[in-house]
């Protein structure tokens, strides 16, 4: 594998850690950590700075019950979540997106392929095949979009992005990206706003597609 | 446990964290990580299943060397970086320290954090260094 040289912004990372990243996010941000070690480790920083502030933050009492509540409930039965593996280019928290399936794509017109992962008022994600050398269509978005590459590799007005790379495009970002030669580029993209197409027609199609 | 959340649903919360450390204990590792960050990660999982109602997407977990042999001294360093990260938050303003802890415990938004510049990041930067060289370490042993 390539190295990965556009890492997941730090204090993204602590709002990850932190719980405060909305749901299409943190997919995002807990696929790219599986992928990258120096966001992993950076991750691990954060929680343990979490840690600190937890030992250090005032106490609050519990009521007196909680602990024969919490004794009695030690021995209930208890079936761990099973582990979602990765598989091929899918990292662990892409193939639990997709209920360890493979991707159900739907075509976009101009061989352009997404499957819907998760889409709701937080936002949404969903995984993006553009063949090699095209372009998806000129937009930009009402809010923060998140692109991880997990095949193939894109350019854009700011820069080049391979397997691994993570793209944060803000809403000031009105950007066309191009799939790189060889391989199709398949990437995992969230949203907190639907996209904005430039031109006319995508953007009539966007409510059908939901792009 | 702030945030806003009601006594009933934050003792829930405590409940629903000390049950998932008592049967994950095994899995705990002291060479990544500090009995505390292990808790914190738990405890901020356990409180967006309970509040948001959907499971936080995770990270994989990292597959460790069967064979690999307790190593006391990294054990002993992270030790002391943790220490030391609790010695930076306690030198902090009032009001940078509320900011922190406002930060880690979930009560800024994302973009709020982004603002931010108060971070100790300096502490967190040798952290990540003490952390990469142990992961690079691992990952050889598994190669």
């Amino acid at each position: 594998m390539s190295a990965i040289t556009h890492h997941t912004p730090d204090a993204m990372l602590a709002a990850y850690a932190a719980g405060s990243l909305p749901q299409p996010f943190a997919l995002v941000v807990a696929s790219h950590v599986s992928l990258c070690v120096h966001c992993r480790v950076a991750l691990e920083a954060h929680q343990s700075a979490g840690g600190a502030v937890l030992e250090t933050v005032d106490q609050v009492a519990v009521s007196g019950n909680l602990k024969a509540d919490l004794l009695a409930r030690l021995d209930t039965p208890f079936t761990p979540q099973p582990v979602v593996k990765r598989s091929g280019i899918f990292p662990g928290p892409v193939m639990e997106a997709m209920k360890g399936r493979a991707p159900r794509w739907k075509a976009l017109g101009a061989g352009v392929r997404q499957d819907i992962l998760m889409a709701s008022n937080a936002g949404s994600v969903r995984l993006l095949y553009i063949p090699a050398g095209q372009a998806v269509p000129d937009h930009s978005h009402g809010g923060l979009e998140l692109t991880l590459v997990l095949q193939g590799s894109f350019t854009d007005e700011t820069g080049s992005f391979g397997v691994g790379d993570l793209e944060v495009a803000d809403e000031d970002l009105d950007h066309t990206p191009v799939a790189g030669p060889g391989e199709a580029c398949i990437c995992l993209a969230a949203t907190d706003a639907p996209l904005r197409f430039n031109s006319l027609i995508p953007r009539l199609l966007q409510p059908l597609f939901r792009i | 446990m702030r945030s806003g959340t009601s006594g009933h649903q934050a003792e829930e919360i405590v409940q629903e964290v000390m049950l998932t450390v008592w049967r994950k204990a095994a899995m705990f590792d002291p060479h990544r990580a500090q009995v505390s960050a292990w808790i914190y990660q738990i405890a901020r999982n356990r409180q967006i299943d309970i509040l948001r109602k959907e499971r936080r997407p995770e990270p994989e977990e990292l597959i460790e060397d069967p064979g690999a042999e307790p190593d006391a001294s990294q054990i002993l360093a992270l030790e002391q970086e943790s220490t030391e990260l609790k010695n930076a938050l306690s030198r902090l303003s009032g009001e940078q320290r509320e900011m922190i802890e406002k930060a880690y415990l979930g009560e800024l938004s994302h973009q709020e954090i982004s603002t931010q510049t108060g971070l100790p990041l300096g502490t967190i930067k040798s952290r990540i260094r003490l952390g990469l060289e142990r992961l690079r370490h691992e990952l050889k042993g598994i190669r």
